[in-house]
């Protein structure tokens, strides 16, 4: 395989901002490759270099195996975009819009066009103003699906979508996927990820914490057990990678490396198991482990939340 | 609010309408000062100006019967109702004040209603405690203290440099009255459009009716006696006769007209949902035609109606003042220090050079104007980046200069097409009305379209701003202030010729009259360009978005 997307060591400040700390990136041809990271991370600093509207303070970054900043114009050509806020022309119909982009594409597949205005129940004449946000995102969306390109980089696309236009659009991904293109999606919806990427690179304060495929990083993370055992349990603290144990009588609570969990398991069964719950790592868990590392309070809450789901 | 709250019963619609006057006035905190300030300070300034020119009764009574003699000029500027400073004031001010009154009305209100749903402000808002009616109500208060502002000024600036109060407060009220016209005119526009910038041109077409109207009445009948006066919102001012009798109750016309419109559009609003308007907008085209097809066709789809709305209004310009030119050494007359301005302003010298330099006086003012043009078109540019349209048009094989050129050949264009339409129609009257349009015509139109050389260079400044450096795009408009600050009011005050010098125009011989040397033409073609190219570089090497 081919890499579509190479970014490392990319750096980007505005001001005092820095932006982009040594980002490092790396999307093979032909997969959905998942773009993670909270608000402010870098994410759409990272897409802007790649579409040649930013240009990059340091470190190196190829495009389809070109310069985004220098070769921007022939990159286009093969390549489509959807912002995560569309903004249309007040006075061109959403049916205008989408021809315009494809004009300015590599070209559209009139024929997939007209499918995808269907399968999005999207009214192409209405003028840019009488399109709610939902119906903006679609506009941008048919456009960039109906066009004949390579490489598709979606910005948080399905903002403003309902549940079955979710769908809609997940479909079209996998769709994008088996007639070989590339795409990098940078999201929040993690069903989404979930259900769509075939590797994910998390990203946070301008720098890549995490990068593989979702069993890969499972595999990094902790499972959660909770068990309830015949006798009081002893030696699990003792234990290389157990974290967070509570044991209040026969009852144990702990979360332990995934990589770890086969000497605990052999701990419990020696006090005699009556029951068991094992929980494998979310991708939210996951998530949420690399956004709150150092920042203070509020993660402390959210992780009790995201431990009570 | 809590005030509004604890009346309920009756007024729940009303419900904010308090907050959102406080709201709307401090975010006009620097628009409203500068056109009530421009207003006011523009008839008190009038009034000190004519003092000087004309000291004595009797250099004024000679002025005043020039002036009504002259039909042209009683279509544009209204019938002279006395020889007093006052009466000339009112005279020179009251229709083009109560008209710019009535376009910072229309400002104003549109800003506050439509461009609030449009933009879906108004959404969060009106989900708050806020009744139906507020955001209305918001608006007309705002405009109505606007109003306000300028009647008080003019009438409190009026009199205390010595003219009448009496005159004064009829003056001032009749000014404000007329934009509280417009005010509810702009009000009924707003619910009836669901773009803010229709309603916008709805009302500023009904503001140029409103002024054809009244020219027509003042050029058939002298002394402000012809019915069609009675029609026009903007002939009431001079019905009210300020410093000539002040007809007080004729300022009752304006404001029932005012309350009927108001109510008009708190019952319009009743009837529609929030961000509809009452005139549907019609579906547009499923598929783009097989012009829309680059960033070219697409700038030109963007620009075309604003740029048909310039030529329309250059034209009409020209075509008014065109008009009035052959008269125009009879509007001068013997008074030595208004020939005096008038040379300074148009370069010539004699009676017989007059004419001349009145018409180069216009010329300058149409150059001035298409600089506004021209200024607004190019920031277009910025106007596309700051809202996000240009990322994802970026994004496509559409490289920046490509992206930018589309906006800028229309804007350095445009203005050629826009001083020629002014240039035309001004030929065209003047020609018309000295029964000699193959002779004036070709002079006059030359005339006009040798400013474009200093509203390119001037536009070359806008272009190195908008394309290179986004952030100070809008300080554009402050370079264009100043270069017309410097060629409207400079001759007026006797500037010294390096102050002129700052503005390009100042650079251009006068015209129509010698020509002198190409140089003036050739350098500031040649700034515009290097100034163009400086922006561009910019452009190319900045980041986007």
């Amino acid at each position: 395989m081919t890499t579509a997307i190479t970014v490392s060591g990319l750096h980007k400040s505005f001001g005092r901002t820095h932006a982009l700390d040594g980002l490092d990136l790396s999307v093979e041809s032909g997969e959905v490759h998942g773009f993670l990271g909270p608000n402010g991370a870098g994410k759409s600093t990272t897409i802007r270099v790649l579409l040649g509207l930013l240009r990059a303070d340091r470190g190196a970054a190829r495009l389809l195996g070109r310069d985004p900043w220098h070769d921007a114009v022939e990159l286009h050509r093969r390549l489509a975009y959807v912002p995560g806020d569309v903004t249309l022309w007040r006075n061109l119909s959403g049916g205008e819009v989408i021809d315009l982009y494809g004009r300015l594409r590599g070209g559209l597949d009139p024929a997939r066009r007209a499918e995808l205005l269907e399968r999005f129940e999207l009214d192409p004449t209405k003028k840019g103003r009488a399109y709610s946000k939902g119906n903006r995102q679609k506009v941008a969306l048919v456009a960039a699906f109906a066009s004949d390109v390579d490489l598709l980089i979606l910005d948080e696309p399905t903002s403003g979508l309902d549940p079955l236009m979710e769908e809609v659009f997940q479909e079209c991904v996998g769709e994008a996927r088996e007639r070989g293109r590339t795409v990098l999606l940078s999201s929040h919806v993690l069903s989404e990820v979930e259900a769509l990427c075939d590797r994910v690179s998390i990203i946070r304060a301008g720098r890549t914490v995490e990068s593989g495929s979702l069993a890969d990083l499972r595999h990094l993370t902790r499972t959660s057990v909770s068990a309830e055992l015949a006798a009081p349990p002893n030696g699990l603290s003792r234990l290389p990678g157990v974290h967070d144990l509570s044991v209040q009588g026969t009852r144990v609570r702990l979360q332990v490396d995934t990589d770890k969990l086969d000497p605990v398991l052999r701990q419990l069964t020696e006090s005699g198991v009556r029951s068991l719950t094992s929980t494998p790592p979310t991708l939210e868990e996951l998530f949420l482990r690399h956004y709150q590392t150092d920042q203070g309070d509020v993660p402390a809450a959210r992780r009790t939340e995201a431990a009570a789901r | 609010m809590s005030a509004l709250a604890a009346t309920r019963s009756g007024s729940s619609h009303l419900t904010g309408a308090g907050p959102l006057t406080r709201l709307a006035l401090r975010r006009d905190k620097i628009m409203l000062p500068v056109w009530v300030y421009a207003l006011s300070v523009s008839v008190v300034s009038t009034a000190l100006s004519l003092e000087k020119l004309y000291g004595t009764a009797a250099e004024r009574a000679d002025f005043a019967r020039s002036m009504s003699a002259n039909n042209s000029l009683r279509a544009l500027y209204g019938p002279v109702l006395g020889d007093s400073v006052g009466a000339l004031t009112a005279w020179r001010m009251m229709a083009f004040g109560a008209a710019l009154t009535g376009v910072m009305s229309l400002l104003i209100v549109v800003r506050h209603t439509r461009d609030e749903e449009e933009t879906g402000r108004q959404e969060l808002l009106s989900s708050a405690a806020v009744g139906r009616r507020a955001p209305l109500t918001a608006a007309l208060c705002t405009a109505l203290t606007a109003n306000i502002l300028v009647a008080a000024l003019i009438a409190g600036g009026l009199a205390a440099v010595g003219q009448g109060a009496a005159g004064a407060l009829a003056l001032g009220l009749a000014i404000g009255a007329t934009g509280m016209v417009f005010a509810g005119v702009a009000a009924v526009a707003a619910q009836l459009t669901e773009s803010a910038r229709l309603a916008r041109g709805i009302t500023a077409a009904v503001i140029g009716a409103a002024f054809i109207v009244r020219a027509a009445g003042d050029a058939s009948a002298a002394g402000g006696r012809s019915p069609l006066l009675w029609l026009s919102p903007l002939g009431w001012p001079e019905q009210v006769r300020p410093y000539a009798g002040d007809r007080w109750w004729v300022l009752l016309l304006p404001a029932a007209l005012t309350a009927a419109a108001a109510l008009g559009a708190y019952a319009l609003t009743a009837r529609r949902d929030l961000g509809a308007g009452l005139l549907a907008t019609r579906p547009g085209p499923a598929a783009a035609g097989r012009a829309l097809r680059g960033p070219y066709s697409l700038a030109w789809r963007l620009q075309r109606g604003t740029l048909l709305g310039w030529l329309a209004g250059l034209a009409f310009a020209g075509a008014v003042f065109g008009a009035v030119a052959h008269g125009a050494a009879d509007i001068v007359g013997d008074n030595e220090r208004t020939q005096d301005i008038f040379e300074r302003l148009g370069g010539s010298h004699g009676q017989a050079g007059l004419t001349d330099a009145f018409l180069a006086t216009i010329t300058g003012m149409l150059g001035l104007t298409a600089a506004l043009y021209a200024t607004g078109s190019v920031l277009r540019l910025s106007g596309e980046e700051a809202d996000g349209r240009a990322e994802p048009l970026l994004a496509c094989a559409v490289g920046r200069l490509r992206w930018a050129a589309g906006h800028l050949v229309i804007a350095f264009a445009g203005t050629a097409a826009v001083l020629a339409a002014g240039g035309l129609a001004m030929g065209l009257a003047y020609g018309a009305t000295a029964h000699d349009i193959s002779g004036r015509l070709p002079r006059v139109l030359a005339a006009v379209l040798a400013q474009t050389p200093a509203v390119w260079a001037l536009t070359g400044v806008t272009v190195l701003l908008a394309a290179a450096l986004p952030r100070y795009a809008t300080a554009a408009w402050g370079v264009v202030g100043a270069a017309l600050a410097v060629g409207w009011i400079g001759p007026m005050l006797n500037a010294p010729r390096w102050v002129m010098d700052l503005s390009p125009f100042g650079h251009l011989p006068k015209l129509p009259g010698p020509v002198g040397s190409a140089a003036p033409f050739l350098w500031l073609t040649a700034l515009a360009v290097a100034l163009t190219a400086a922006g561009l570089y910019g452009l190319r090497r900045r980041d986007v978005g």
